[in-house]
């Protein structure tokens, strides 16, 4: 067993945890494309071409409400653009990769596979192989993913609407940050975050999402003054 | 028309994940953008969850009345001291279930 071949496979076994709020959300994704009138080979495609959960829902959200192409297409930017973050984190790491890498492991950048393989690049400042475990999340939340959807396509029609397994995604979120809010400056700009959401909810082509997101980052390079110089 | 929606939407995700690892050839960043970076999650993804909760399917802010308040609390709660992903969502769901079925 080669070195390359123990990193994918770490990363595989790490993302796992995350994947158990994947599946339903998958699920709910494959329902309601279905239910939106995507028809299933549009609703499997999408998952492929664009590979982003929460920005498939809103596709098909917006698509049952007969939105235009570019609505549509600014919307789904507008909700992927946290993935211009972790792409500046990531980037750090992939300096010496190959074009080639850099495409495919782009692909794979999701939120689960960036948290977990961000943390391994962290522990492994020297390691030419590390890549490899961004592979082995960002593959098997892709497959898992898509397994996800089909699943949902299938079950359709039986999965009773009053489980309201949609609410599965605003967990899965808590799920993801709850550690980081423990702390006391990222309550504070989580809370900002939330309420600024709330406040400019009924903005066009949900850009709250950006006004939200501005407004945590913002309170965030604030408190980020105090934690440097404070020491 | 939809397949060209999907594949425009998908070359835009696609940017959005490929651009700062294209672009970057060293490591800019000094350590204040390090450090508000990390804020990253923090700063948005509860964009996603209060609308989530607190909004009811119109739009409307709904506290009282409302399931999904006590349910995502709970998950909160759980979550605060169990730090564990799949104990925070399965109690979150588990509490609005009980909520909506049997209370």
């Amino acid at each position: 067993m080669n070195i390359q071949y123990k990193i994918f496979s770490k990363g595989c076994l790490d993302v796992i945890p995350l994947l158990i709020p994947v599946v339903p959300f998958g699920i709910i994704f494959g329902v309601i494309g279905i239910e939106s009138g995507l028809g299933s080979t549009v609703t499997f495609l999408m998952s492929i071409i664009i590979f982003a959960g929460s920005s498939q829902l809103a596709f098909a959200q917006l698509f049952t409400g007969g939105a235009t192409t570019s609505v549509i297409v600014s919307s789904v930017a507008i909700v992927n653009s946290r993935h211009f973050l972790y792409s500046a984190v990531i980037a750090q790491y992939l300096t010496k990769v190959k074009l080639f890498w850099k495409i495919i492991l782009s692909y794979f950048l999701t939120d689960q596979a960036f948290i977990v393989s961000q943390k391994y690049f962290k522990q492994q400042p020297k390691n030419k192989d590390r890549h490899y475990h961004l592979l082995g999340s960002g593959f098997t939340l892709w497959f898992v993913w898509q397994l996800s959807t089909i699943a949902g396509i299938v079950l359709g029609e039986v999965i009773p609407k009053e489980l309201n397994l949609a609410f599965a995604v605003p967990l899965t979120f808590i799920s993801l940050i709850i550690v980081d809010i423990k702390k006391i400056d990222h309550l504070i700009v989580a809370i900002t975050s939330g309420i600024f959401a709330i406040i400019f909810f009924n903005l066009p082509l949900r850009t709250y999402i950006i006004v939200a997101a501005a407004a945590g980052i913002l309170v965030a390079y604030g408190l980020s003054h105090t934690k440097l110089y404070r020491k | 028309m939809i397949w060209t929606t999907l594949i425009l939407a998908g070359l835009v995700t696609f940017f959005t994940r490929f651009s700062m690892i294209a672009l970057l050839k060293k490591n800019h960043f000094g350590p204040r953008i390090r450090v508000v970076l990390s804020y990253v999650p923090s700063a948005v993804f509860p964009a996603i969850i209060f609308p989530a909760v607190f909004l009811n399917s119109t739009g409307q802010l709904v506290f009282l009345d409302n399931p999904k308040v006590l349910a995502a609390f709970i998950a909160v709660l759980i979550g605060y001291l169990t730090e564990s992903v799949i104990a925070t969502i399965l109690s979150g769901l588990a509490a609005l279930w009980l909520l909506i079925f049997f209370i």
